[in-house]
C-alpha cells in the first residue's frame, strides 16, 4: 500500500523526496523532482507516464545507474534497511546485480553482441559470489531453462544476434533473476518486443515474481499492461507523480486530468466501439523550460474551473485526495470525481449517471 | 568461418585481377611515347623505332597485357631475337630499360626500408593514439582531456614535411643529438638503424597518432552510451571490468579497420617522410621513378602498392570477423 512516505515501520521499498538534477548550459535541469514513493515485499508498482515524464531516470536512480557526477541527486532510497543515495559507490556496485536488478527496454542492444549469453550470465553470478566457473554455468543452464529457452545445451553458447527480440528479453531476465534479487525493475520490458511476446514476457516476469518473492517496479508507458500485472501505480508528469494510489483506483477513480487523458487513449474491451481514441493534446513539457504553475496546465481541458487561475501561478501538491490515494491537482475533490465520472462513461457510451 | 574465408578470398583475386587490368592500361595508353623516353639525346626515329620493336611496344595493348601477366607466372624474356636478350624470371613484374635492372628487384631493394619505416611508426602511433584517446574519453570535458585534445589538434593541423624538417634542424643539425640519417640494415647495425628511424618513426607516427586519439575518444565515449554497457553497470560489475571488457572491447574494434587499411597505405610508401629523411624506400622509388618516367618501374610500384592495401583489407576483414561475432554469418 502506498502512501506519501511518513512512516516509522518503513516499507521493503520507500523513496523520499528523490530529486535528479542535471546541470546543463540552460541552467540545472530536474529529470526527476521530489519524488516519493513506498512498496511493500513482493508486490508490483507499477510507475507510468510519457517519455520524458522521468519514469526511466526514477528507475535508474534506485538501481545507483546515474553517474554521480553528472548529475546531483538528493533525497532517499532505502532498500530493505539500506539507504543508498549516502552509500558509497562501492557499496552500491556490491547490491547491483545481487539485492536488485534490472532489465531494460531493447534485449537487442541490451547484451553485449561480442559475448556468448551464458558467459554473460555466468559473468553476473561471478561479480557477486565465489563459486566456480563449473557451478556458475550450470545454475546458468538452469535459470535459462527456467525461462523458458527451448534447447538451452545449445543455446546456452549462442550469441545475442542468434536469438530473437523475445528469447533475448527472456536471456535479459534469466541474467537479472540469477542472483535472486529482491527488488526486480523492469524498464519497458516489452516496448520493443511483438504484441504477440509481448504478453509471454508480462506473464513470465509475474510468476518467476511469485516464485521468487520479488518485488517489482514496472516501468511502462502502456496503461493497457498494468491492469494486470501491478498492485499500485505512480502516474508520473513532468519529473513529479501526479498520482499514486492502488491499481484498481486508478483505473475506476482516477482524479487527475492527465491520468483520465491516458486512459481515454488506449483502447479498452469495455469501450464503445464507434468512438475514436482521444489522445492527449500538445506535447509533453521540456525540462529545460516548466510552466510556473501546474505542470500539466497547457494540455489540461479543466484548468479553466479552477478560481482564481491558481493553475498558472501556483504549484499544485501531491495531497491525500481519499485514503492510499494522492493527487496533484488544484481542482476540487468534489470536481474531479464528477470530471472523471463523465469522461469514463463517455468512453464506454454507458449513461452517465450524477 | 570458412565460407566466410573462401568468398573472401575469392573476390579478393579478382579484384588483384581486375587492378591489374586497371594499372596496365591506364599506364600504357597514357600520352607520351614509352619507346621515345628509351633513347638519349642523340635519338633518330630509327632507334626509336628499333627500341619500340626490341621493347614489344609495337604490339598491340592486349598482348602486350598478356605478355605481362603471363610474366609474373612463368617469367619472360625481352628482345628475344636480340644478341642479348634479357630474361626475367617469374615472378616478373616487368624491367626497367632506364635502371637496366628487373622492377622486382628494384622494389625488393627498397620495401625493407619502407617496411621498417611503418612498422616502427604504427607501433608508436597506435600505443600513443589508444592510450591517449582512452586517457581523454575516461576525463571527458576534465583537464587531461582539453590538454590531450589540444595537442592532437595542434599535431594534427601540422605538415609533416615541416614538422620532419624542424626536427631535422634541431635534433640533428644544431643539437647534434643525432648524426645525419644514413639507412642502414638493422640486423647490420641496429644502433645506426635507430638513430636514423626515430625521426621518421616520430613524424610519420604524430600526424597519425593524433587522428587516433580523436578516432579512440569518439568510439570510447560513443560505446559508454550503448545499452549493453549500462547492463554491465546493472550487473554489478567492477568500473573496471566495465571500461576495460564490455566497453573498450567493443569500442575499439572498429579501430582495427582504419588501423590496418592506414597501415597498408603507409607500406606502399610515405613518400613525403622518405624524401626528407632521404630514406631509399618504396616513397623515394615511386617518386624517383614518376620523375624519370620509368613506365614498367611506375606499374610494378602501383601493382604492389594496391596488393598490399586489397590483401590488408582481407587481413583486417577476417580480424574483424575473429573479433566481432555478428560478421560471422553475414
Amino acid at each position: 500500500m502506498i502512501q506519501p512516505a511518513d512512516y516509522l515501520d518503513r516499507p521493503f521499498l520507500s523513496v523520499t523526496d528523490l530529486t535528479v538534477a542535471f546541470p546543463t548550459q540552460d541552467g540545472l535541469v530536474r529529470a526527476v523532482d521530489g519524488v516519493s514513493l513506498s512498496l511493500e515485499k513482493g508486490k508490483t508498482l507499477a510507475i507510468v507516464g510519457e517519455s520524458g515524464s522521468g519514469k526511466s531516470v526514477t528507475a535508474q536512480a534506485i538501481m545507483g545507474l546515474i553517474n554521480r557526477k553528472a548529475a546531483k541527486i538528493t533525497g532517499e532510497i532505502w532498500i530493505g534497511g539500506q539507504e543508498l543515495i549516502a552509500m558509497p559507490e562501492p557499496d552500491v556496485q556490491a547490491l547491483r546485480g545481487d539485492e536488485m536488478a534490472m532489465i531494460f527496454q531493447d534485449p537487442m542492444s541490451s547484451l553485449h553482441p561480442f559475448y556468448r549469453i551464458g558467459d554473460q550470465i555466468v559473468e553476473a553470478i561471478k561479480a557477486h559470489r565465489g563459486i566456480g566457473t563449473k557451478l556458475a554455468r550450470r545454475e546458468t543452464l538452469e535459470m535459462l531453462r527456467h525461462v523458458g529457452i527451448p534447447a538451452v545445451e545449445r543455446r546456452i553458447d549462442a550469441y545475442p544476434h542468434q536469438l530473437s527480440g523475445g528469447m533475448r528479453q527472456r536471456v535479459m531476465i534469466a541474467m537479472a533473476l540469477i542472483n535472486s534479487p529482491d527488488l526486480l525493475i523492469a524498464d519497458e520490458p516489452t516496448t520493443a518486443l511483438d504484441v504477440t511476446v509481448q504478453a509471454q514476457i508480462m506473464e513470465l516476469i509475474q510468476s518467476l515474481q511469485a516464485e521468487f518473492g520479488t518485488t517489482v517496479i514496472l516501468i511502462t508507458h502502456d496503461l493497457g499492461i498494468v491492469a494486470d500485472v501491478a498492485d499500485d501505480v505512480a502516474v508520473m508528469y513532468g519529473g513529479r507523480i501526479v498520482e499514486l494510489g492502488p491499481t484498481r483506483v486508478i483505473y475506476d477513480n482516477p482524479e487527475m486530468p492527465y491520468t483520465l487523458g491516458l486512459l481515454s487513449s488506449i483502447p479498452r474491451m469495455d469501450r464503445d466501439p464507434d468512438k475514436r481514441l482521444d489522445p492527449i493534446r500538445g506535447n509533453p513539457p521540456s525540462p529545460i523550460k516548466l510552466p510556473k504553475g501546474c505542470v500539466f496546465q497547457p494540455r489540461c481541458n479543466y484548468f479553466e474551473r479552477v478560481p482564481g487561475g491558481r493553475c498558472f501561478t501556483d504549484r499544485p501538491e501531491l495531497l491525500e485526495s481519499e485514503p492510499e490515494h494522492s493527487v496533484r491537482c488544484h481542482l476540487p475533490h468534489e470536481e474531479r470525481q464528477q470530471i472523471a465520472n463523465d469522461v469514463l462513461h463517455a468512453l464506454t457510451g454507458g449513461p452517465t449517471p450524477l | 568461418m570458412i565460407a566466410y574465408l573462401v568468398r573472401r578470398v575469392v573476390g579478393m583475386v579478382l579484384l588483384l585481377f581486375l587492378l591489374s587490368i586497371a594499372v596496365f592500361f591506364l599506364f600504357n595508353l597514357l600520352p607520351g611515347d614509352p619507346a621515345r623516353l628509351t633513347c638519349g639525346k642523340a635519338c633518330t626515329p630509327q632507334i626509336i623505332e628499333a627500341n619500340r620493336h626490341r621493347l614489344g611496344l609495337d604490339e598491340p595493348v592486349l598482348t602486350q597485357y598478356a605478355k605481362f601477366v603471363s610474366g609474373i607466372f612463368v617469367g619472360r624474356t625481352f628482345s628475344p631475337d636480340s644478341p642479348e636478350p634479357i630474361k626475367c624470371n617469374a615472378p616478373c613484374l616487368g624491367y626497367s630499360f632506364t635502371r637496366h635492372e628487373e622492377v622486382l628487384t628494384t622494389i625488393t631493394r627498397a620495401a625493407p626500408v619502407t617496411f621498417w619505416l611503418a612498422i616502427g611508426a604504427f607501433i608508436l602511433w597506435i600505443f600513443v593514439g589508444l592510450s591517449l584517446g582512452i586517457l581523454a574519453a575516461l576525463n571527458r570535458g576534465h583537464w587531461p582531456d582539453r590538454l590531450v585534445m589540444g595537442i592532437s589538434l595542434i599535431f594534427y593541423s601540422f605538415p609533416s614535411f615541416f614538422l620532419g624538417l624542424i626536427l631535422i634542424f634541431f635534433v640533428i643539425i644544431r643539437l647534434q643529438w643525432l648524426p645525419f640519417p644514413s639507412y642502414v640494415s638493422p640486423f647490420d647495425n641496429p644502433v645506426q638503424f635507430l638513430q636514423t628511424m626515430i625521426l621518421p618513426w616520430i613524424v610519420l607516427a604524430s600526424l597519425q597518432a593524433a587522428f587516433y586519439i580523436r578516432l579512440t575518444r569518439n568510439q570510447v565515449l560513443e560505446v559508454f552510451g550503448e545499452d549493453y554497457v549500462r547492463t554491465a553497470r546493472a550487473k554489478g560489475l567492477p568500473e573496471r571490468v566495465v571500461v576495460v571488457k564490455h566497453a573498450l572491447r567493443a569500442g575499439l574494434t572498429p579501430i582495427v579497420t582504419a588501423a590496418g587499411l592506414d597501415l597498408a597505405y603507409l607500406l606502399g610508401g610515405a613518400i613525403i617522410a622518405e624524401n626528407i629523411f632521404s630514406l631509399p624506400g618504396l616513397g623515394s622509388l615511386a617518386v624517383s621513378s614518376v620523375t624519370s618516367s620509368d613506365l614498367p618501374l611506375i606499374t610494378g610500384i602501383t601493382l604492389l602498392t594496391a596488393s598490399i592495401i586489397i590483401f590488408a583489407n582481407l587481413v583486417v576483414d577476417l580480424l574483424y570477423a575473429v573479433v566481432d561475432p555478428r560478421v560471422r554469418v553475414g
